[in-house]
């Protein structure tokens, strides 16, 4: 197990096993998140309350889930950053926090287009309102922190403490709903009881949320390779590897 | 593992436990103002602070919502079914304002007890479902024959 835990850290193992997986996440991906968009924007009945303006549920939830997952998948990398010092998870840091940021501003973005339509105002300074907003600030943060110190060694420990530091915001936002008065309102989808939405809304739901998350791991991979490439530019694979893709 | 990975790994995670400690006392201490608003019971036990500006939430009560013909001015009740507010409110209320239906009211508790509001936000809660589906056990629920009609529709319309 640790051998191949090892093998993980290689960076030239990396980029063949990500070239390798690439097409098939972009593929899936897009299948998974058109069929879910489609569906539940035009096809799935509207709601008894809000009508058509819940549909924008089929976009904001899932940039949620990412906002968050991302959050949590990086701080797994920090602990293997400072536990284990292997290059590639301060690899997958870098990358992944600038699309972390984007999806939770869309989250953010989303949920106020919807609030005004259904609660009667964009923002409201309630728990599950600001404790996103804060997981906004710590993205923006990460990467600030990370360009502001120029030897790759000290940015990505700093970065990897701030990541860890941050994670406890992540049980916030989750139940902020549960543990204080919120106008927002609790979660829809439970990892341990039915979705309180029927069938033909939450399945939409789900392939958007899982064609999300592979497109997700496509550009993670992208932007992965890319940053590998920037800084083993040095080294005999990566040479070879240019040279062979001029040729 | 290797003994110095160990002793990285415990270092960490003491950071990770310490910083949720403070965190957890710190929003524990700070509970009553993170939460949005004060719910009528609450409000009718006292703790809500008079004439400072502060949130009231819960349903609008059922046959409380009094309109002016000839105004904006609108009165209705707060409830949590425990206890319940008179509420007073002039302005445009959001699509979704309705009885039985929740609200969180911004405004001041006056000393007659009650909440003058300069601002009323709906709540709804985390249940979608389509409209048949509603309506079929909105007739239930008056209805005698309860989970006959419910079931038909749910049949129909979710499979």
């Amino acid at each position: 197990m640790w051998q191949f835990f090892h093998k993980l850290g290689s960076p030239k193992w990396f980029f063949g096993i990500a070239t390798r997986f690439m097409p098939w996440l972009l593929a899936i991906g897009i299948i998974l998140l058109l069929a879910g968009l489609v569906w539940g924007l035009a096809f799935a009945p509207k709601d008894y309350l809000q009508g058509n303006s819940y549909r924008i549920i089929f976009i904001h939830v899932p940039t949620a889930f990412l906002a968050q997952s991302i959050y949590i998948m990086m701080a797994s990398a920090a602990i293997v950053t400072l536990v284990w010092r292997m290059k590639l998870a301060d690899v997958f840091v870098k990358a992944v926090a600038p699309v972390g940021l984007v999806f939770t501003f869309l989250s953010l973005f989303t949920g106020a287009v919807w609030g005004k339509p259904t609660w009667g105002t964009w923002w409201v300074w309630d728990a599950r309102l600001t404790s996103m907003l804060i997981l906004l600030f710590l993205y923006g943060g990460t990467i600030a922190l990370d360009r502001a110190i120029n030897d790759e060694k000290s940015a990505a420990r700093a970065v990897a403490v701030l990541v860890l530091v941050g994670v406890v915001n992540i049980p916030i936002i989750k139940y902020s709903v549960e543990w204080w008065n919120t106008l927002h309102q609790p979660a829809t989808f439970k990892l341990t009881e039915k979705p309180s939405m029927p069938v033909e809304m939450w399945v939409p739901l789900l392939l958007s949320v899982l064609g999300l998350y592979l497109l997700f791991g496509w550009l993670a991979c992208l932007r992965m390779k890319t940053e590998i490439v920037m800084r083993e530019q040095k080294t005999r694979w990566v040479r070879e590897l240019v040279m062979a893709g001029r040729g | 593992m290797h003994p110095i990975r160990k002793k990285r790994l415990t270092i960490v995670l003491f950071l990770v436990a310490g910083i949720a400690i403070a965190v957890g006392l710190t929003t524990y201490a700070l509970r009553q103002n993170i939460n949005l608003f004060y719910d009528p019971t609450e409000i009718a036990a006292g703790n809500a602070p008079v004439d400072v500006r502060i949130r009231a939430g819960g349903m609008v009560e059922e046959g409380s919502v009094a309109r002016d013909t000839d105004s904006l001015k609108v009165n209705f009740r707060v409830t949590d079914y425990a206890a319940s507010v008179p509420v007073q409110y002039e302005g445009i209320l959001p699509d979704l304002f309705a009885e039985g239906q929740g609200v969180v009211a911004m405004g001041r508790l006056n000393e007659q007890g009650v909440f003058v509001a300069d601002q009323v936000l709906a709540k709804h809660d985390e249940n979608y479902m389509p409209p048949e589906v509603a309506e079929a056990l909105e007739r239930s629920s008056k209805g005698q024959h309860k989970s006959a009609d419910v079931e038909k529709a749910a049949e129909t319309t979710a499979y």
